[in-house]
């Protein structure tokens, strides 16, 4: 095996490739052969690391300088500054957001530090294409304990024990799942891999398929020697076009090392994987519609009872696990239950991986144990609210989840308290939202999503999700009449209530915990016709300050709607008749004069 | 067995059943509008939600299990308003019509909603807006009124196996269509109307001739007087006219219907309906009174026979008529004529099948019943185009395949729709079948594949049959029937490693010169692989007509009495002359072939023909012409002025099925009850009671007052008939014969740890050619057959509008090489001409057919494929070859 002296480990998620990470790494690896450093640096690809907005991101080890925002064209100081003459780039590095010190240590960093990474553990640190690195990382040790050393039930009373519960949202404890596909008598059983994460903002399982894939089909194989199948099915979006890929080459690898198809490790244990690639129905991610799709129908949820675990795909035995759940499995096999329930809470073990975005000056993917505060994770991880600004609340699981507002920061974030809140876990997405968000506009917006996603089976998901939809629209014009609250809530009950799958049935969360939390503001947009956040642009006038204008003309100019007139050197005046609330006006006043009320 | 309680009550089911199954059994409601018990549930519509304390959420009753200590609430608080709310967003998007709706009064939109006092949605929002599809003759699409319940999508996918619609876009924009969002008349649908059936609103509503509410029509359940399925249905009526048909959930079709039983109504009241007796004078029909016509019939029987002897007349009695009628029919011609010169079109399709299984098996007739498709994990249909021909029971195959992964093998000289569901499709060339049978058997032998106890307990003549099929081979077969070596190997392999292989076979198989032989070949076959005498399998021939079975069994043959007793029997003669009366001819009388060819011959000088048309039904038309025509005397009895009765001397105007009580016996043997829904029309009077009428002029004085009366006096001297009368037919929802005594509960299939003969008999057959092949004068071969939108000689559906307009005309399938070399387009009219006849038809360019293969529908008076077919008779059961004749095709130049 070669040395070197220095490695550089590129991103190579959908993130930082998509802002040029591999030009990068192209630029990198040509100036490397221009001063000859071939044999002495090597350039790696790795999955993503987490810190998505500042991508393109790289680590220069053995140092470990971490450095971000990478252009094509930085690539030849680097090697000429760092690798030849041993001098860290300095405007490369991060600096933290408040404090604005820069940190060239990777390991320092705020956003990483208070990070535990289990689920996460191989992403931004091997090389995913290469099923040695994995290999080198433990990879397959755990499938090759549970080969030799392990019954099947060992291997799931150790899942049991972990207390490991579903990374998909649900929270079943995933141990139980295997045991009913395990117990459930039949010749021909399934292992499924949910990978058609559909939550907007979310890619926590994208980032594991395309830094990790190694770990899902390792999990998989356990899983299928656990429960007794001898084929297992990813179901991956078609978007996710390097998941898949990489999904590919793994799948390939696994099998010519013997890893995957007869006989595995030698032992009288057949286990192959096939890909199967969704065509982006937000529904496919509930189980029964995901498996409803493979079969090549519609992808449609059907009646639970019969749970997969017991009439699943083609009507066989079937466990359906989460991209994170899997990612978990290896790690839980070679360290120990123990090792796992002594992070978390008492009900929620281990860690969560969460996508933060929103208003939060990191955005990006974090994985943190179950119970860290939502406090720590916006303000330590996430390095607080940007421009100053006030935090509001934060949403949790999706659309399917609910806001938890600015007094109950401290909330240990797990299964059960989201749920006692009003939210849920999801699968991982959170948003955070300053004082300028409103909060009818963001229920609407996932109602939109709903909505939109709603397969149109059941007609309280069909047609009141768009009820719901039309009245939070009206609402939010201004037509709101007081009755709308009461009509939102009977519709949220039933829907609730009475819908065939989750996706109806977490549909209304988002307006149900804004109603919990924020009932005023709906209040505010119906009895006052007021928008408190200033979002609505139906509920909002624009004017002039007078004092503050100095009469220069620039908003009358871009006005497009000539709405705005006066005299030069005197206070202009908005026609609101007129105005169309569009913005160009405040955004070209310099001196603030115009404000929106 | 689980414990639970419904609204407070303890109760005890059986695990696995449903909450709603449970409740039901309670006599406890819980509305639904997608549930229907024949499809696995799906939870779509949620109005069946309840209350299961402890649950998270409500649950659907039709999917959720009971569980041991579950207490369920069907009405409590949260379920109702859960129910109305879903009433409430249901009603937001659906106009409120009801006043004018077609479906108001039978709407259960409507009546949850009258249950739920939900008077109109509170919600204002985005309403659907659809176009009304119109485009199916029979029935409209009105999708704004559709509540997506889905129940017409899953029973065209699952039931009826037709997948002609499916659901499009998602969310509230998610609607039916059928693909590509075409009109419904651009799809794979066959019209059946089961999607019309089961939709709960009125989306999918029948076209209606006459306006209606459901509130004011009686309804009559009868039984489909089309094929030989038997389907059950109800009749609506309103002032005396059949408005419309609906089937039911019951045996043999579980609320299954196809095109015509659905919608093949309006010949019932239809103003071509004979009204009144015609009697010819001068060549021109004359109305007259029943009186007058009985006296001519009368004096003319009692002329001629005292003239020529009683063997001068024959009566052909028919197949759509009841079992009771032609019970009568036999019975006026044996006892009251004294000449066993008794038939009927059963000669034209399965006699066959009578005389070939009689002398396997013993007994002539379906082994197995129709909802044991479902059972068989390997069907063979061969000489049935099932689909088209005996549509419920192809939707059960299709069901067999879809649900039970049944296999399917498809002999057939078309690639009929079936040959897309087959797992092997051999396209032979017609009348090969015995070749094939043989090498299917080949191969059986060779690979050893066949049931050896079955053989050496159950059955005798083994290694005669294994001489003839060891000399022979796949390969033979191959190059005879024109297919793949390999097809038959894989077919062979596939029958043989059945568990429970069933064969369906129907006018391809006994249609020919060689049908005998060919019906043994399949009942060889059959035994071989130890496939008779258990559920699931079996020899099955399709009987084609409503009551064919029971014509057969009424003994409206002309060598056996009822229940297939010879007449050459002294004893069965000695029953008979004790049971009726009179003395009787031990003679066999003529089949129709004969009774024809001796009218041409002036050795039988009166026909009477009750409901049958050979004139258009016959091979060699222009023969049966001129037989018909130098009869003395012809009396037709019928509904319509048919063509046949065009040359009648004297035409009795009989009712329709509507029009009268009395039973059908269907291809599974079941004997069912038509119902009378209406009044006759005009004078028409009922077959049976003009039969007893004639007796009773002709000197024999009984008198029935009711059909039932009949069927007891059938009971009586039939004894596969024994235990059956209207009574327990009512009560067991059919009876299948044999069903010996009042006790006997019928039987589902037949040679069941014995054959009817004792032990099976292998009858060895060699393959004979047709009695006409191609040659360089007639190039092509014909076969002719039905077709789904019109029924035999188009008597009852040449007055139906929805059904000439899907298939208007004659028509001939050319395969398009061939209609290329004769510059033939697809669409022109043609001449055809064999060496019997030529007729003009329309050309149908279609590579269904082989290159040197035709086929015609022969339904048809214009355009007449039977002038064209071969008259030459099979020697052993007298059936002509109406499946083989050479033709050839000519342009029509201009």
């Amino acid at each position: 095996m070669d040395l070197y002296r220095s490695h550089i480990l590129v991103c190579a998620g959908t993130g930082c490739t998509s802002s040029a990470s591999m030009e990068v790494r192209d630029n990198l690896k040509k100036e490397i052969s221009r001063l000859k450093l071939d044999k002495e640096v090597m350039v790696v690809e790795t999955g993503c690391f987490g810190f998505c907005n500042l991508g393109p991101i790289m680590v220069v080890y053995p140092e470990g300088t971490f450095y971000c925002q990478v252009k094509p064209e930085d690539a030849k100081e680097i090697v000429e500054e760092h690798l030849l003459k041993g001098r860290i780039v300095s405007r490369l590095l991060y600096s933290e957001p408040e404090s604005e010190i820069k940190v060239s240590d990777f390991d320092k960093i705020e956003f990483f530090n208070h990070q535990k990474r289990i689920a996460l553990r191989n992403c931004g640190v091997i090389n995913p294409e290469k099923i040695e690195e994995y290999i080198a990382h433990d990879g397959y040790f755990a499938l090759a304990k549970v080969l030799n050393e392990m019954t099947r039930e060992e291997v799931i009373d150790v899942i049991k024990k972990s207390g490991l519960r579903g990374r998909g949202g649900g929270g079943f404890p995933t141990g139980l799942k295997w045991e009913f596909a395990y117990k459930t008598p039949g010749t021909v059983k399934y292992v499924v891999c949910n990978a058609d994460e559909g939550d907007p903002g979310a890619f926590m399982d994208r980032s594991v398929l395309e830094g990790d894939p190694h770990s899902i089909i390792e999990a998989m194989a356990i899983a299928g020697y656990a429960i007794g199948a001898e084929q297992g099915y990813i179901y991956v979006r078609a978007e996710y076009p390097i998941a898949v890929n990489r999904l590919e080459i793994a799948i390939a690898q696994a099998r010519e090392l013997g890893l995957l198809g007869k006989n595995i490790l030698g032992k009288d244990f057949n286990f192959d994987l096939d890909i199967r690639l969704g065509a982006g129905a937000f529904v496919c991610g509930e189980e029964t519609a995901l498996l409803t799709s493979i079969e090549g129908h519609r992808g449609e949820p059907r009646p639970r009872p019969p749970f997969p675990a017991v009439e699943g795909l083609w009507r066989k035995p079937t466990l359906l696990n989460n991209v994170e759940t899997y990612a978990n499995i290896p790690a839980i096999i070679l360290n120990g239950a123990d090792w796992f329930s002594s992070i978390g809470t008492e009900k929620s073990k281990g860690t969560k991986v969460f996508a933060l975005a929103g208003k939060i000056n990191n955005t990006g993917l974090i994985e943190v144990p179950m119970g860290t505060s939502l406090r720590t994770i916006i303000y330590d991880i996430g390095g607080g609210i940007p421009n100053g600004k006030k935090f509001k609340a934060a949403q949790t699981g999706g659309p399917s989840g609910g806001c938890i507002p600015a007094h109950l920061i401290d909330t240990e974030i797990d299964y059960d308290n989201l749920i006692a809140l009003g939210s849920m876990m999801g699968s991982g997405g959170l948003i955070v939202m300053d004082e300028t968000d409103c909060m009818v506009d963001i229920a609407k917006f996932f109602l939109e999503f709903t909505q939109e996603e709603s397969c149109g089976k059941c007609p309280p998901c069909r047609i009141g999700t768009k009820r719901m939809l039309e009245i939070l629209e009206k609402i939010t014009q201004g037509k709101g009449v007081p009755e709308d609250i009461d009509n939102l809530e009977t519709l949220a009950r039933t829907i609730k209530n009475a819908s065939l799958c989750g996706l109806g049935q977490t549909a209304p969360n988002p307006v149900l915990s804004t109603l919990k939390y924020f009932r005023d503001e709906y209040e505010a947009h119906i009895n006052d016709k007021k928008c408190p956040a200033g979002v609505c642009q139906a509920l909002l006038t624009f004017y002039v300050i007078a004092e503050k204008c100095k009469g220069c003309g620039i908003c009358a100019r871009v006005c497009p709607v000539a709405a705005i007139s006066g005299k030069p050197k005197e206070p202009y005046v908005i026609d609101s008749e007129k105005c169309i609330k569009c913005g160009a006006c405040i955004e070209k006043c310099k001196f603030g004069a115009i404000v929106k009320m | 067995m689980v414990t639970f309680k419904i609204n407070g009550q303890v109760v005890k089911a059986p695990e696995g059943t449903t909450i709603l199954e449970a409740a039901k059994k309670m006599g406890i409601e819980i509305p639904t509008f997608c549930y229907d018990s024949r499809l696995k549930p799906h939870g779509t519509c949620r109005i069946c939600v309840v209350e299961v304390e402890k649950a998270k959420s409500l649950q659907a009753a039709c999917s959720t299990p009971i569980a041991e200590g579950m207490s369920i609430w069907t009405e409590s608080e949260p379920v109702v308003e859960a129910r109305k709310e879903i009433l409430n967003l249901l009603l937001s998007n659906h106009p409120l019509d009801c006043l004018t709706c077609d479906k108001s009064g039978n709407c259960t939109l409507q009546a949850l909603c009258q249950k739920y006092n939900i008077t109109g949605s509170t919600h204002q929002g985005q309403k659907s807006r659809y176009e009304r599809d119109e485009s199916n003759p029979f029935y409209y699409v009105d999708l704004n009124k559709c509540i997506l319940c889905r129940k017409c999508v899953l029973v065209c996918s699952e039931l009826q196996c037709s997948d002609a619609i499916g659901v499009a876009d998602r969310g509230f924009a998610s609607h039916i269509t059928p693909p590509f969002e075409k009109d419904i008349e651009h799809s794979n649908c066959v019209s059946c109307g089961n999607c019309v059936a089961v939709c709960p609103t009125g989306a999918l509503v029948p076209k209606r001739k006459e306006k209606f509410s459901y509130g004011e029509v009686q309804i009559v359940q009868t039984t489909c007087p089309y094929c030989g399925v038997g389907c059950q249905m109800e009749l609506l009526v309103k002032n005396n006219k059949v408005v419309e048909v609906r089937p039911v959930f019951a045996k043999p079709n579980d609320g299954l219907l196809c095109v015509k039983g659905r919608f093949g109504f309006n010949f019932i009241n239809h103003p071509d309906r004979l009204k009144k007796p015609l009697i010819k004078k001068n060549g021109t029909f004359v109305e007259a009174t029943w009186e007058e016509a009985y006296q001519i019939i009368v004096d003319k029987i009692k002329e001629i026979k005292e003239k020529y002897g009683s063997d001068a007349l024959a009566g052909l009695a028919s197949a759509r008529c009841t079992n009771e009628e032609n019970y009568l029919m036999q019975k006026l011609f044996r006892a009251v004529i004294r000449t066993n010169n008794i038939d009927h079109c059963a000669r034209l399709c399965h006699a066959s099948t009578v005389a070939g299984l009689a002398t396997t098996l013993g007994s002539g007739a379906m082994t197995n019943s129709i909802a044991e498709v479902l059972d068989a994990d390997v069907i063979f249909v061969t000489g049935s185009n099932t689909t088209e021909t005996h549509p419920v029971i192809g939707a059960k195959i299709r069901q067999a395949i879809r649900h039970n992964g049944a296999k399917l093998i498809v002999a057939e000289p078309r690639r009929i729709d079936l040959a897309k569901d087959a797992d092997v499709f051999l396209q032979i060339k017609p009348g090969t079948n015995v070749a094939l049978m043989n090498g299917l058997m080949s191969v059986i032998l060779e690979e050893g594949l066949y049931d050896e106890d079955f053989i050496r307990n159950r059955t005798e003549n083994f290694s005669e049959l294994k001489k003839i099929i060891t000399a022979f081979s796949a390969e033979k077969a191959a190059e005879i029937c024109d297919v793949d070596v390999q097809d038959i190997r894989k077919a062979a392999r596939i029958y043989a490693a059945g568990e429970k292989g069933a064969i369906y076979y129907a006018m391809g198989i006994t249609q020919h010169s060689t049908g005998t032989q060919h019906v043994m070949s399949i009942s060889n076959l059959a035994l071989l692989c130890g496939n008779i005498g258990k559920e699931g399998v079996g020899v099955n021939p399709l009987r084609g007509q409503n009551n064919v079975q029971g014509a057969c069994d009424m003994g409206a043959l002309p060598n056996v009495y009822p229940g297939y007793q010879k007449v050459n029997s002294p004893e069965v003669q000695e029953k008979f002359e004790k049971a009726w009366g009179f003395k009787l001819s031990p003679n066999a009388g003529l089949t129709l072939p004969e009774m024809l060819e001796k009218a041409e011959n002036n050795e039988l000088k009166l026909l009477y023909i009750m409901g049958e048309n050979p004139l258009v039904s016959d091979p060699d038309i222009n023969h049966v012409r001129k037989a018909l025509e130098n009869l003395d005397f012809l009396v037709v009895q019928d509904i319509f002025l048919t063509e046949t009765a065009q040359l009648a001397d004297v035409i009795l105007p009989a009712v329709s099925f509507a029009e009268k009580d009395g039973t059908f016996t269907n291809t599974e043997r079941r004997v069912q009850l038509i119902q009378k829904a209406i009044k006759p029309i005009g004078d028409a009077k009922p077959d049976w009671v003009i039969l007893m009428e004639i007796m009773d002029r002709l000197g024999y004085k009984k008198e029935y007052l009711h059909p039932s009366e009949i069927m007891e006096e059938i009971a009586a001297v039939t004894p596969q008939y024994g235990g059956i009368n209207y009574f327990r037919i009512k009560q067991e929802g059919g009876l299948q014969w044999p069903c010996p005594t009042k006790d006997h509960p019928g039987t589902k299939y037949l040679h069941q740890g014995h054959f009817t003969r004792g032990k099976a008999l292998f009858m060895a057959v060699d393959y004979q050619q047709p009695a006409e092949n191609a040659d360089e004068d007639y190039p092509l071969i014909l076969t002719t057959g039905r077709i789904l939108y019109q029924y035999h000689t188009r008597t009852m559906t040449g007055r139906v509008e929805g059904l000439n307009k899907k298939a208007p005309e004659s028509y001939i399938e050319i395969h398009p090489e061939t209609a290329n070399k004769h510059k033939i387009e697809d669409g022109e009219i043609i001449r055809v001409i064999s060496r019997r006849g030529a007729i003009f038809t329309k050309a149908r360019v279609v590579d269904i057919v082989n290159k040197n293969i035709v086929f015609m529908p022969f339904h048809y008076a214009e355009g007449a494929a039977n002038v064209l077919t071969n008259n030459t008779l099979d020697e052993n059961c007298k059936i002509p070859e109406l499946k083989v004749c050479a033709v050839k095709i000519e342009k029509i130049e201009i």
